[in-house]
């Protein structure tokens, strides 16, 4: 699963003009962040027209649509696509990776890449994935609400073709590190949120509760009534960024997307997708220059690592770096939404004292603490 | 603030394919109970539950294979984790 949103670029380089025939949803022309407490909501809103340039686009998808589309593409290009199997484990010689084991059948290669998710077993049979840290991820829960075609243009504002990306951060994550999200599919939404595991002892309920609270929060409440819940799924998202991407080369084998963590949250953008593809494309460039050569031990695959370095790949996730432990202060999820609701509270209500405006604020500001602030924002700024 | 949460409706609209015969995820008799405490909190699939006995319940069935009980607990409180077997598991008709 994936939580539905796909930057195009990286696709986009590899087969252009993707969109025009592949099964995407919505292109993102709407794109919301929120802070929210339980009975408030403050949104920036931005509109923008999708950009002429097809790689600045972003699309939702539904992956059971559009992996099937993409293999496709693949197997037109001589891959060989084989569903169904469970890859229990790693042919090694000599600390060379030759091939993988699926129950009775071994499959000998020249050449491993492990894009087998978040949960990598085969990255740490293979020695290159550590344990994997709580700090270092979130896990995500979706539901794909079915509306009509005509309901979410009607309620987001949309065309046919275009829809809207939204980020909330409070409440829906019960006030920890993490937020909700809401994407608008052809004829569903896709709605969740995120949460980040090592603050699980500080919960005041489930993960399965936020979710079913955040649905009901008066915000978002309208805008999925009526709609059928067509599937219920979780995955755990890498978020810990540059700081857990692991060993990417060994000998006979390489480790890519997901698997790698190669994720990135900065609050306001999540992307997973674009850098997966990304080192999908580069981990085949650096297979084929090993091909060339005929070796492939971790000297030859290390062209891996360079090409990511070289690309946007390593440049986000480096230029990111300090994003994850930015995000990772209670004050983002709890005070500061809080904050924002109250002033904004306080900005459209009329109730007949003549308080100025720039007092109340204060008051919220102070309560906040004004060196908070003032230390969260420099943070921020320097974090991205 | 909404009525608790049931996740087992959620997980009935799901399509599963249970391997009857292996469980691909294992717990531990002696289970840390600090650490299934957090497993109860954070499991999506709600599959973690203490009975009326004091008892950890647990059952793969419903197992949206997040990974969140590995990554929390490991070896704290799960004797294995794996994903199914091939063909097995959830089914995700959208995603």
């Amino acid at each position: 699963m994936t939580g539905g949103r796909l930057y195009a670029h990286s696709l986009e380089r590899i087969i252009p003009g993707f969109a025009e025939e592949a099964p995407v949803e919505r292109c993102v022309v709407h794109e919301k962040i929120s802070f929210m407490n339980e009975g408030s909501c403050t949104t920036m809103d931005h509109t923008n027209v999708a950009s002429e340039d097809p790689a600045e686009r972003s699309y939702t998808v539904l992956r059971s649509k559009f992996d099937p589309w993409l293999a496709e593409k693949a197997e037109d290009e001589g891959a060989n696509y084989i569903p169904g199997i469970r890859v229990d484990d790693l042919i090694m010689r000599d600390g060379k990776v030759c091939g993988v084991v699926a129950g009775e059948d071994e499959l000998e290669a020249d050449v491993v890449v492990l894009a087998d998710g978040v949960n990598s077993l085969l990255g740490q049979k293979a020695g290159l994935v550590n344990k994997l840290s709580p700090h270092h991820c979130a896990v995500g829960v979706k539901e794909i609400i079915k509306l009509s075609r005509q309901q979410i243009n009607d309620r987001f504002g949309c065309t046919d073709k275009e829809g809207a990306a939204w980020l909330l951060a409070g409440s829906p994550s019960d006030n920890q590190m993490g937020g909700g999200f809401l994407y608008t599919n052809e004829e569903s939404i896709s709605l969740g949120l995120v949460f980040g595991l090592h603050n699980i002892s500080s919960v005041t309920k489930s993960i399965p509760q936020m979710l079913e609270d955040f649905k009901h929060h008066p915000m978002i409440a309208p805008l999925i009534e009526g709609g059928e819940l067509l599937e219920y799924s979780a995955h755990v998202v890498p978020e810990g960024g540059r700081a857990m991407v692991p060993k990417m080369v060994a000998d006979g084998v390489l480790i890519a997307g997901d698997a790698a963590g190669l994720c990135l949250n900065v609050g306001y953008t999540v992307r997973g997708m674009d850098l997966a593809i990304a080192s999908g494309e580069a981990a085949a460039q650096a297979v084929i220059k090993a091909k060339e050569a005929g070796n492939f031990n971790s000297d030859s695959l290390s062209a891996y690592t360079k090409l990511l370095q070289d690309s946007f790949v390593m440049k986000d996730l480096d230029l990111y770096s300090n994003t994850p432990e930015f995000l990772d202060n209670s004050r983002m999820y709890n005070e500061y939404p809080d904050m924002v609701n109250s002033m904004m509270h306080d900005l459209f209500t009329v109730k007949g004292q003549s308080t100025p405006v720039r007092k109340s604020f204060l008051g919220h500001l102070r309560k906040a603490g004004i060196m908070n602030l003032l230390k969260d924002g420099w943070k921020g700024v320097r974090a991205i | 603030m909404s009525d608790i949460v049931n996740t087992d409706i959620k997980l009935g609209v799901n399509k599963f394919f249970v391997d009857e015969e292996g469980a691909h995820i294992k717990l531990k008799d002696d289970a840390d109970r600090a650490e299934v405490k957090k497993l109860i909190a954070a499991c999506p699939a709600g599959l973690y539950k203490i009975d009326d006995e004091d008892n950890l319940q647990f059952d793969y069935a419903g197992c949206l294979e997040c990974g969140t009980c590995r990554i929390l607990c490991g070896d704290t409180a799960l004797e294995s984790w794996e994903y199914p077997q091939g063909t097995f598991g959830v089914e995700y008709r959208f995603g």
